[in-house]
């Protein structure tokens, strides 16, 4: 890769930024798109470091994790919304990324179309699945053995 | 137009190898994200199915991995807070490359926080 060139061999751009075509929407949705990497991004910081906290540094660390420590995590409506909130915006954020990588390398139009259908599909499979488990979890399933549960649910 | 182009925007040091990491260490954590929603959706399916796949992340070729992916993560904050500071702060640009090394330094740092903890939790049983 070269990386000396200096940029006087470049050429010049040859046209003025081109006018908007009539009927093309006024918002710009690329600047809506960074401008939302940059606040989701502050967010994430804060909701990531702070699940990787909880769960990897406190107490036992991942040993600690098992179906008990989610039930007794997802009791709690904070935590709830905490990974709501982190899905949704680590999903929107990381598919918004992905296509931004998926239009700089694909140059055919074909290849460029079938990868961002499947990024839209493992978007929309992946928050909804994540969305209906965070709300309708059940933590005292019936018949489970008690010593996989939390220790708030009543003794079968 | 010639057939091939004259020159190449990529200009080597901190400021293009800082964006190629942002690029890797995105694309991998994206993966990683829609595998976690996987596992943890299996404490939809039964106590029994999300501790017998949350146990696999415990063995410790998946604890290296662990380090591998919060080093990833790590990094990808600090400098998504480089690229905001060049973005935004009026001195930004000036300073991006000693930001860079502020960005190393803070994922030394963190992870020397980190990985004794983990480490110990993965290899000490």
């Amino acid at each position: 890769m070269a990386t000396t060139t200096p940029t006087g061999t470049l050429a010049a751009p040859r046209s003025a930024r081109a006018t908007r075509s009539r009927g093309s929407s006024r918002t710009n949705m690329e600047m809506v798109g960074w401008l939302f990497m940059r606040l989701s991004g502050v967010l994430l910081i804060v909701l990531i470091f702070g699940h990787l906290f909880v769960n990897l540094m406190v107490g036992e660390g991942i040993n600690r994790i098992d179906f008990a420590f989610v039930g007794g995590k997802w009791a709690d409506p904070f935590w709830q919304f905490w990974d709501l909130a982190m899905l949704w915006l680590a999903m929107i954020h990381g598919t918004n990324g992905m296509r931004t990588i998926i239009n700089d390398y694909a140059e055919r139009d074909r290849t460029r179309l079938v990868l961002k259908a499947l990024l839209y599909l493992a978007f929309f499979v992946t928050v909804v699945l994540g969305t209906l488990v965070i709300f309708t979890f059940e933590p005292c399933p019936i018949g489970a053995p008690a010593e996989l549960l939390p220790s708030f649910c009543p003794a079968p | 137009m010639p057939e091939k182009p004259a020159g190449t925007l990529y200009r080597g040091r901190e400021g293009m190898w800082s964006w190629v990491a942002h690029r890797v260490t995105g694309f991998l954590i994206f993966f990683f994200l829609l595998v976690h929603v996987l596992d943890t959706s299996l404490v939809r399916v039964s106590p029994e199915a999300y501790n017998v796949v949350i146990g696999a992340y415990k063995n410790p070729i998946m604890g290296l991995g662990e380090a591998g992916l919060v080093a990833a993560i790590v990094y990808h904050a600090f400098n998504g807070i480089r690229v905001m500071l060049v973005d935004f702060w009026s001195q930004g640009t000036r300073y991006q490359r000693v930001m860079l090394w502020v960005v190393v330094g803070l994922v030394v740092v963190t992870m020397a926080g980190f990985l004794p903890r983990h480490l110990s939790n993965i290899f000490g049983g």
